[in-house]
């Protein structure tokens, strides 16, 4: 007993013993449920599945309805292209979420931020890098505005954001004098700017860096929200405040660099945008705040706080792709595209309040 | 083993002198006293809204008094917030239990004071060590005995009342290194459970961490507690030795129905 090696079977053995207190417990939770019960426990475990779910059904309708034009590589890949914007500001819209927040400022953010970059670059001549820093600071400069009201005010972060949108969409129309800078001086005078427009084909596929851009920074996010503290307390804010700040977390904190971190996030969508559209309009980007809400929602956030994911985001994000490119397919008039996406909003947030019923 | 704390003249390890806190026209505390001693069980007994909730949330930094001092181990403490109270050691159960339904259990234990892995996956990319919080809380609960739960990763939402109640005595009686605050901790406990509460409670103090139970159980106070303060319209009426009174005559001070004698055990 008093060598080494038996620390080894030591630790063995306190494992069983865990393994035990584990096991004991199967005969928790017998009451007997209905079907409709079962699926609605099931979901509330799995907030992602209906979304997949949903995402596979449509791959799947329009594979069958619309056939190869739909299915091909190249259609495919092109969604994934359409979503980057969605996908991104999609990403800062799920933090602020998972806060019990909202933010309504997130494309004017981003729009705010490319008419600052093309500005700084193409009009003024700065170099490129230092443009894309000032753009990226712009973004966290607004969103320092939505962090101080929503915590130093107090105001309701759905007020806030309504009007920090107007006033920065009015800062992005007077700065940029209501005018386009025309893609092909950007690729002149500061191609950085549309750098995550470049093509790659991969297999028949064509992805730009702006589609692993995107990716990349959703692989990021979900490692913060799952796999560091900061991550766990943007849940335990949204989900309750008081018990958070009892909880010892600085909630205040926790909501300010929340919308902080969501401004940088809108700024590098603006980089992205450039590089999907080429140009740089005050005029662009205008669905992105609504469209970033739908990802959202229809990614199975609650808007009520607590639940989210970053991954149902980027499914939420690719349903709506698929919808509005499956129905442009069908020949199908971009009316009854909104038509669709509306219904998909309605139907999520639907299914989210039956889903927060399930009794404990 | 005996408690034996009340030695007069030593300094209380948590103390606190006229505390004042009104809401509107409620005068939730009002000049109240509180005397806390190294290693005891004190017992907070009186009436629905007669302000114990209200005393201990000043205690742990979860309400800022209008006035008034509190001292920790003789020096004047100001704590802002429960984050300052934690710090000093003090660790409350809440009577609201303060969870976050959405996170696991595991998450929950360790809330506001989270493990990070060592080497650069902890110190630069923040990186949990889910392992071990895991571990951990699973160790606590077993300990504590009064909780089958299928895996420690089970969101919080998915317990019952009473086995939330059994994550938040856990959680409370890990981290206190002076103080275990617990506001009707065993409210949502049938009869089984609120005794391995009680056990717990003295393991606690065979630590040596005072604890503050507020409980409306009479027996269950009789039982544990070394002196019993008894609050009254937002003030302390009295302390009390049980061994000295009757759980009659507790009630009957709690209720105004009879005055104290001589105040101060
Ligand atoms: N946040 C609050 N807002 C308004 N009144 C409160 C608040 N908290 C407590 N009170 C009032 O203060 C009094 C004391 O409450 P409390 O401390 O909870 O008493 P107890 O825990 O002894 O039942 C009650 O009259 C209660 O209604
Ligand atoms: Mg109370």
């Amino acid at each position: 007993m008093t060598d080494i090696g038996s620390s080894r079977p030591a630790a063995q053995a306190f494992e069983l013993v865990l393994d035990k207190g584990e096991s004991r417990v199967a005969e928790f939770e017998v009451r007997a449920r209905s079907p409709l019960q079962k699926l609605q426990h099931f979901l509330h475990a799995n907030p992602t599945a209906v979304p997949a779910i949903v995402l596979l059904l449509s791959v799947a309708a329009f594979g069958f309805t619309v056939g190869s034009r739909f299915l091909s590589m190249f259609n495919l890949s092109l969604i994934i292209q359409q979503v980057t914007i969605i996908g991104v500001i999609g990403a800062a819209q799920t933090l602020i979420v998972i806060t019990a927040g909202i933010d309504l400022s997130v494309g004017a953010i981003m729009v705010l931020c490319s008419v600052i970059m093309g500005k700084l670059a193409v009009t003024m001549g700065l170099p490129a890098p230092i443009a894309l820093v000032a753009g990226v600071a712009a973004g966290a400069g607004c969103g320092v505005l939505n962090g101080a009201l929503v915590t130093r005010l107090k105001l309701p972060p759905f007020i806030v954001t309504l009007g920090t949108w107007s006033i920065f969409f009015a800062l992005n129309l007077w700065y940029s004098a209501s005018e386009t800078i025309r893609s092909q001086e950007v690729a002149k005078i500061a191609p950085l700017l549309q750098a995550l427009g470049t093509p790659v084909n991969i297999l028949g596929a064509r992805f730009t860096y702006g589609s692993f851009f995107m990716l990349g920074l959703v692989a990021l996010i979900w490692f913060v929200l799952n796999r560091t503290a900061f991550g766990r307390h943007l849940y335990a804010v949204g989900d309750d405040p008081d018990a958070a700040r009892l909880s010892g977390i600085r909630t205040d904190r926790i909501l300010f660099s929340v919308y902080v971190i969501a401004g940088v996030i809108c700024s590098l969508g603006a980089w992205a945008l450039i590089g999907r559209i080429g140009s740089i309009s005050p005029q662009a980007g205008q669905t992105a705040n609504l469209d970033s809400i739908t990802a959202v929602v229809v990614g199975g956030a609650s808007l009520f706080g607590g639940r989210g994911s970053i991954i149902g985001t980027l499914i939420g994000a690719l349903i709506v792709g698929v919808f509005r490119n499956g129905l442009a397919l069908s020949d199908v008039d971009v009316l009854w595209q909104e038509f669709a996406v509306g219904w998909l909003i309605i139907i999520a947030v639907a299914l989210d309040q039956w889903i927060r019923k399930v009794s404990a | 083993m005996s408690a034996g704390p009340n030695v007069p003249g030593a300094t209380p390890l948590l103390q606190a002198r006229g505390l004042n806190k009104r809401y509107g026209r409620v005068t939730a505390l009002d000049h109240a006293d509180f005397d806390l001693y190294q290693g005891e069980i004190l017992a907070v007994i009186g009436d629905n809204g007669a302000g114990k909730s209200s005393l201990i949330r000043a205690l742990s930094g979860a309400l800022v008094p209008d006035a008034g001092e509190i001292r920790l181990a003789g020096s004047p403490v100001a704590f802002r917030s429960p984050l300052d109270a934690q710090a000093a050691g003090i660790e409350t159960v809440y009577q609201t239990l303060a969870l976050s339904p959405s996170l696991s259990i595991a998450d929950n234990m360790f809330l506001g004071r989270e493990l990070r892995r060592a080497g650069p996956l902890g110190t630069i990319c923040r990186m949990l060590d889910r392992k071990a919080m895991q571990r951990i809380a699973r160790e606590k609960l077993t300990e504590l005995g009064l909780m089958t739960v299928q895996s420690i990763n089970q969101r919080v939402e998915t317990l019952s009342g009473g086995q939330r109640q059994g994550v938040a005595v856990a959680r409370a009686a890990a981290f206190g290194s002076r103080v275990v605050i617990m506001d009707e901790p065993t409210a949502a406990l049938g009869v089984k459970e609120s005794r391995r509460v009680l056990e717990l409670i003295l393991d606690v103090r065979r630590r040596g961490v005072s604890v503050v139970l507020i409980s409306h159980n009479m027996p269950h106070v009789f039982e544990i507690a070394d002196r019993i303060h008894i609050h009254r319209l937002g003030r302390r009426l009295t302390v009390i030795d049980p061994k000295a009174y009757t759980m009659s005559d507790a009630v009957a001070f709690m209720t105004g129905a009879r005055a104290p004698v001589e105040v101060a055990a």
